[in-house]
């Protein structure tokens, strides 16, 4: 299996860990990522703030250059994974707007790349079978709350993916690797997301929400699959403590991180190291 | 000699404003077959249809074309004013000019010119327009209510108390119907089982009403006037004739399933009536529950009972009855609110729909009326209400609005607040409350018992401890709300029962894309059907309230009592007819008729000096509905719709294209 693969810029900074965990478990699943050359901005959340052309235009050209090499693309990060659909939907539906963004990106691009979240890729039996067959670690004791937030299924027209009010499908991905998902009432509550910038005090209070109700649903830690969850609620986890006077240390995961602990992979080749919030309590020897 | 009278009809500026009349009457004058012609404002009034007739005398006119609107209206006004003049009521000829040219045309030239084509189309058909004469047909002087809630109730007592017979057929074991759940009724608040029970009482006591109760209709075979419905009747396993009600059986039923007409929140025996004033008063058992078809022992009810009523061994049987009317009052359904997982309603049991809450209210009910979580049989003190669960959204539910959402609503929060002094948060899009008492019963919910209306929608609910969190919008103050709340209560949209189409279409009803059955004019005709003899009443046909119910339901009846009452009726003349010495006896008609009503017969005639006898086929006026089809796969062209013969169609056919 191949695909086109756009890291996005998160995945080759902040959250690069998220990167580093993916390559490895993708190589084990036999699933070949090829990064696509020359890759620009998805336009995340700046663009569609301030236009309606470019946050077209800026996927469109990432799209276009993968359509000429005649792959689909997977989008690790939620926001690009966002931002890809919903061009593809916008291009799909207004032709007058294919000329524009074509004229825009001297490309000609036909909108017919199929795109990917991470977790759409394990939805093959293939891939599923060789996880199985390949987890050699007991997750035992890891009770992760699995956390969706809004990109991945929302706008539900957009993303077409997963029921956008009780997402299962990342839960049965841990499951499949041993570990316990809890019940929860959070999954695809809103971190705050981009506001930590302009107004960080939303943020505390809606991470806050996320992390008192995976606490209180017997989560020991939190799996996701977007680098600005994974931010909000990990880095900021100590000024919420500091400011709701809680004593929250939830340890936050990419779900890849997870996949390949089981998978035998060692911590520092995870990029575990690289959170706030340590885990080697929570994994203790479990991962080397 | 054919002296066709040509009229014009302006309809106000409906076709006037885009086809030049003056013009279009002037060039049909020079047709050569008409006699006269002539355009007027509004040809459908009194002063119009006079004209009609004195130009009929005047100028010895023998076939009329009105070029106006759809005949759909108007065509049974003008065949009447034939009629008044002494021509033939068929040989009047419509020209739709208003909905196929001027209301879907702008350009007066091109419209004007279609026109003329159109009218030109109906002078040609009137040419070989001949005078037909209906046939006519007995009455069965009975009708069929289906479905026995309250608008079956109000259809069958209205029917039954102008002297005729009903028959009233039941799927459920009881009469009632939803109207026998609710606990009170907007905006008056009365005691809703109060007022229907001493109907529900009439409708098994009344002498013209024969009731037939967990029963369904299988079939309906006929047509207007003289149908046969065949009634299959459940098999009750407790001998009607036998029972005497006394209880006995459901007091010592050792089973105990969650009670179905509780919303499942209490329990019931294995043999049981649904509830206490349940008519008639005889029990039915659950085969599903029962210890004696589980394990083939017990059987204790038998044993018991005084009058040997129970019967294992009882059978579906079935029934036929000769009806000429059917009214259907079969009722509706509530949205399964799991389709919204943000809700959780299948995970807390906290969380509950609108008739749950009637049945925890009610006297009756599995709480004795008091009200009480059912997780933990606490008193709540504050419940969220939310609206509009599955109405208003194409998305996850209906795009239409259930129309008693708002009131139900508002009547449990007053209620609530009257009788048990709880408090409640109400989420609403709109509130509608716009029929007789209705505003000021909002008003009151509001002001009075000071229910907090937020208007948004909800986002999430979800427990934490014992309280269940509600998050919403309030998009009055643009902000997000969380309530703390004790006990949920989603009001979930009206929608057609599952088995609505398959009614539908034992019945001949057509039925909207929400499987809602469809009345035969929105406005004009809102109790008929598309199919002659069959009338609506009730939520079968789209959402209502019992007022509104009740009123459609005695509509139905006078349609109904209105056929009935007929010694016999008149067959619409406008019906297939076979020219035996032209059919090759093919039979191709036969399988593509839908109402069944072309038959293979022998015909004997002469042939060179001998007897011959050979296939042919025979059109059943009464089944016939004029629809054509068989004309159409007739290969030898013997087969001629009346009013649309072959003739008149090729003629039509010239006019337009030649």
């Amino acid at each position: 299996m191949k695909y086109a693969y756009f890291p996005g810029c998160s995945l080759h900074s902040m959250a690069e860990e998220y990167n580093m965990a993916t390559e490895l478990v993708m190589e084990d699943l036999n699933v070949e990522l090829r990064e696509i050359p020359d890759w620009n901005c998805c336009g995340s959340t700046p663009a569609h703030t301030t236009s309606h052309l470019l946050p077209v235009a800026l996927p469109a050209r990432n799209l276009a250059i993968i359509e000429k090499e005649g792959l689909d693309v997977v989008a690790p990060c939620a926001a690009c994974y966002n931002r890809f659909k919903a061009a593809n939907k916008e291009l799909n539906e207004d032709d007058d707007l294919k000329e524009t963004v074509n004229e825009i990106i001297e490309m000609d691009y036909q909108a017919n790349v199929e795109v990917l979240n991470l977790i759409e890729v394990f939805q093959n039996d293939d891939v599923m079978e060789i996880l199985e067959e390949k987890v050699n670690v007991e997750l035992k004791n890891i009770k992760p709350a699995v956390y969706y937030g809004c990109l991945l299924t929302r706008p539900p027209e957009v993303t077409e993916f997963d029921d956008a009010e009780n997402p299962q499908s990342m839960d049965q991905i841990m499951e499949a690797i041993g570990a316990e998902p809890v019940e929860w009432t959070h999954k695809v509550e809103c971190c705050g997301g981009s506001l930590v910038m302009a107004r960080s005090e939303v943020v505390l209070k809606l991470s806050r929400d996320i992390l008192k109700a995976a606490k209180q649903a017997g989560a020991n830690c939190i799996v996701t699959a977007c680098p600005l969850c994974h931010a909000n609620l990990d880095m900021r986890q100590e000024q919420i403590n500091k400011k709701f006077g809680d004593d929250f240390n939830m340890p936050i995961f990419y779900f890849t991180q997870l996949i390949g602990a089981a998978l035998g992979h060692s911590k520092k080749n995870l990029g575990l190291k690289r959170h706030f919030i340590g885990s080697e309590g929570l994994l203790g020897s479990l991962v080397g | 000699m054919k002296r066709i009278g040509v009229f014009v009809c302006w309809c106000g500026s409906n076709i006037a404003g885009t086809v030049d009349v003056e013009k279009l009457s002037e060039e049909i004058g020079k047709m050569p077959n008409v006699a006269y012609s002539c355009n007027y404002k509004y040809t459908c009034s009194e002063p119009g249809q006079e004209m009609i007739k004195d130009a009929i005398k005047e100028h010895n006119l023998n076939r009329i074309v009105v070029a106006a609107c759809s005949p759909r209206m108007h065509e049974p006004t003008f065949r009447k004013t034939l009629a008044g003049a002494g021509l033939n009521p068929y040989l009047l000829v419509m020209a739709n000019l208003r909905e196929q040219c001027s209301w879907v045309h702008h350009d007066e030239e091109k419209a004007t010119e279609k026109s003329i084509a159109l009218v030109r189309r109906a002078v040609q058909k009137a040419e070989f327009a001949v005078p037909l004469e209906p046939t006519t047909d007995s009455v069965t002087g009975r009708a069929m209510v289906v479905g026995a809630g309250i608008a079956g109730i109000q259809a069958a007592l209205d029917l039954a108390d102008s002297g005729h017979e009903v028959v009233v057929v039941e799927k459920e074991p009881t009469v009632g119907g939803r109207m026998a759940q609710l606990d009170k009724t907007f905006p008056t608040l009365d005691c809703s089982i109060c007022i229907l029970a001493p109907k529900m009482v009439d409708v098994s006591g009344h002498p013209n009403i024969k009731l037939y109760t967990n029963a369904e209709v299988d079939k309906l075979d006929g047509y207007v006037g003289n149908f046969t419905a065949t009634i299959r009747k459940k098999a009750r396993s407790v001998d009607e004739e036998e029972c005497i009600g006394c209880g006995i059986c459901w007091e010592k039923c050792p089973n105990s399933v969650p009670n179905k007409f509780d919303m499942g929140l209490g329990d019931r025996s294995a043999i049981y009536i649904p509830f206490p004033q349940a008519v008639p008063s005889v029990p039915v058992i659950d085969r599903d529950n029962c210890r004696y078809y589980e394990t083939g022992k017990c059987g204790i009810c038998q044993k018991l009972c005084p009058k040997d009523a129970v019967d294992f061994e009882q059978e579906d049987t079935f029934v036929e009855e000769e009806i000429g009317a059917v009214v259907v009052a079969t009722g509706y359904d509530l949205y399964d609110p799991t389709r919204y997982p943000e809700y959780n309603y299948d995970k807390y049991e906290d969380i509950i729909t609108g008739l749950h809450l009637e049945r925890i209210m009610n006297a009756s009910g599995p709480t004795d009326g008091k009200v009480k979580r059912p997780s933990d049989g606490k008193k709540p003190e504050h419940v969220t209400f939310i609206q509009c669960v599955g109405s208003r959204d194409s998305q996850k539910g209906h795009e239409y609005c259930s129309g008693v959402c708002c009131m139900y609503t508002a009547k449990h929060a007053t209620y609530l607040k009257e009788h048990y002094d709880i408090d409640s948060s109400v989420f609403y899009m709109d509130v509608r409350a716009f029929k007789k008492g209705y505003e000021e019963f909002y008003r009151r919910t509001t002001d009075q018992f000071e229910a907090d209306y937020l208007r948004g929608r909800v986002s999430r609910v979800y427990g934490e401890g014992d309280k269940l969190i509600v998050k919403g919008e309030d998009s009055m103050l643009g902000e997000q709300v969380t309530l703390e709340t004790d006990m949920v209560v989603l009001a979930t949209a009206v929608e057609a029962k599952p088995d609505a189409r398959k009614v539908a279409q034992t019945m001949g009803v057509s039925y909207d894309e929400s499987f809602f059955m469809t009345e035969a004019h929105p406005k004009l005709r809102p109790v008929e059907t598309n199919a002659a003899g069959v009338f609506l009443a009730g939520a079968c046909q789209g959402p209502k309230d019992i007022p509104e119910t009740v009123a459609q339901a005695s509509g139905a009846a006078a349609k109904a009592i209105n056929l009935i009452s007929k010694d016999e009726i008149e067959n619409d003349p406008l019906i297939a007819n076979c020219d035996t010495s032209r059919c090759s006896g093919c039979l191709r008609c036969i399988p593509v008729c839908p109402y069944s009503a072309v038959t293979e017969e022998e015909v004997t005639e002469w042939n060179h000096g001998e007897e011959v006898t050979r296939t042919a086929v025979n059109v059943n006026e009464s089944l016939c509905a004029g629809c054509g089809t068989c004309s159409a796969a007739c290969r030898s062209g013997a087969m001629n719709l009346r009013g649309f013969s072959n003739e008149q169609i090729l003629a039509e056919v010239e006019a337009i294209c030649l």
